[in-house]
């Protein structure tokens, strides 16, 4: 299988409603480096992310992935994963399903995925009744169960407690080790410096700026990202 | 009047062969008609609901307006169609059981499709992204909704069933009425009542109220029980 990074973006809008959301964006995104996406509430975060993963179309401009079979070798955690009414497990071998995987071989990753986010307990109960949190790390062992080359999150933690947070956060670090590209926004800077190795800013639909971590905290380049910075940081 | 409700009473109670009967063979149309318009209308409404097509506003509007038809019309519609000049003639079905299953089917079809294209649409603003980023597209993804909100499409079957049990016209027009074959609880209650045979009209009255009440209970039951296993 070739691999399907890297993706990129060419010159992309998206509008809707007469509003431009994502405006003129080129970047692409190569195997290797967890980029974590920031910026405002409607900087465009999640949209540019959901025209990457191929849920929206740009308006113009393109997304291209390099190898063939791209849609396949991808996945999203929302930030509100939804869950089909069936077990934890089934849950999971309904993906599989859908991918293509043979009868015999789901049920055995569906396992696996679900031990490695720690599931295994829980998996007959009823997908919509568990935490939360459980509910995150189910939608983790979803896209760990297609071993995905690329794995995008939408701020996956935003509604849960510190706890539930370390351990989604254990699991995403599992995917980077496992060789899975991460792209995830979030609001939380510690969570960005904990999972990231590199940060792209967004400023109203725009790229302000594309960082490595360790640079983007002292001193980022942009005055908007300075700004978004010292505002989140006050005591900084 | 009194007197009639106790004989009415009387005559459920003593499991009067004439009046189960009636119930039987209504209970078997009906049911017969709510099932095949089941098996045709969930798939529709959930196709409607999931499919982008040109036209797609204009068959929910008509599909919403189909719901309010009248029993009447659509008997005679069916009574065109099977009647020997017609264009199904050749069936021989007019007069009988099955004709009576077609009418009902066809007048409930519209509810179930109607009510699940609604339900199953407000359910996959919910799931769409999710499904769409794992892959599924177009008819799977009906299904998909369609069996995880099986429980709450029940309030659509329901309602369907209500409709076929509760109505007169059609069945009527269809069946003809005829004692002994295709006398139903409704017709039966129309007839007695207009030649002054209270008790059996009564009886029959009960009979039906007490079903569908039945029904709705038992319906009630699987859902609330769905809920707090599923969530």
């Amino acid at each position: 299988m070739s691999a399907i990074l890297p993706l990129r973006l060419e010159d992309v809008t998206f509008a809707a409603g007469g509003r431009i959301i994502i405006e003129r964006v080129s970047l692409a995104l190569e195997a290797g480096p967890s980029t974590i996406l920031l910026g405002a509430n409607g900087a465009g975060k999640s949209v540019l992310m959901r025209l990457m993963h191929g849920l929206l179309a740009p308006t113009s401009g393109r997304v291209a992935w390099s190898g063939e079979g791209a849609r396949r070798r991808q996945a999203m955690v929302f930030q509100r994963p939804v869950m089909l009414r069936r077990s934890a497990l089934a849950n999971v071998i309904y993906a599989l399903e859908v991918a293509g995987i043979e009868g015999a071989e789901r049920e055995r990753l569906a396992r696996e995925a679900l031990a490695e986010v720690g599931l295994t307990d829980v998996a007959q109960r009823p997908a919509r009744v568990l935490s939360g949190g459980e509910q995150q790390r189910l939608a983790l062992a979803r896209a760990w169960a297609l071993h995905p080359e690329v794995l995008f999150l939408d701020e996956p933690t935003a509604n849960l407690d510190p706890g539930a947070t370390r351990e989604i956060e254990t699991v995403i670090k599992a995917f980077d080790a496992a060789g899975t590209k991460i792209v995830m926004s979030t609001h939380s800077l510690g969570q960005a410096r904990r999972l990231g190795d590199e940060v792209i800013f967004l400023h109203q639909g725009r790229l302000a700026e594309r960082t490595p971590i360790e640079r983007f905290f002292p001193q980022p380049a942009s005055p908007e990202a300075a700004a978004f910075v010292k505002g989140e940081l006050p005591w900084a | 009047m009194l007197d009639a409700l106790l004989s009415g009473l009387r005559l459920v109670a003593t499991l009067d062969l004439r009046l189960w009967e009636i119930v039987g063979l209504s209970l078997a149309v009906s049911l017969s008609a709510v099932a095949l318009a089941s098996i045709l209308g969930l798939p529709l409404g959930a196709a409607i609901a999931v499919g982008r097509f040109p036209g797609r506003q204009a068959v929910v509007v008509v599909l919403n307006a189909l719901m309010g038809l009248p029993p009447v019309v659509v008997g005679l519609f069916i009574y065109l169609l099977l009647s020997r000049a017609g264009p199904l003639g050749q069936l021989g079905l007019l007069f009988t059981p099955q004709a009576m299953v077609i009418a009902q089917t066809v007048l409930v079809l519209p509810i179930i499709a109607a009510l699940s294209r609604q339900s199953v649409e407000d359910a996959w603003r919910e799931y769409e992204e999710q499904l769409r980023s794992l892959g599924v597209e177009g008819l799977r993804g009906a299904l998909t909704v369609l069996w995880d909100i099986r429980f709450s499409l029940l309030t659509a079957v329901l309602a369907g069933l209500g409709r076929a049990s509760a109505e007169v016209g059609a069945v009527m027009i269809v069946g003809g009425n005829i004692d002994g074959v295709t006398r139903v609880m409704t017709t039966t209650i129309a007839l007695e009542t207009s030649k002054g045979d209270l008790p059996l009209a009564l009886g029959l009255g009960i009979v039906l109220i007490a079903i569908v009440l039945a029904l709705n209970a038992a319906a009630h039951l699987v859902k609330d029980a769905a809920q707090r296993r599923y969530g």
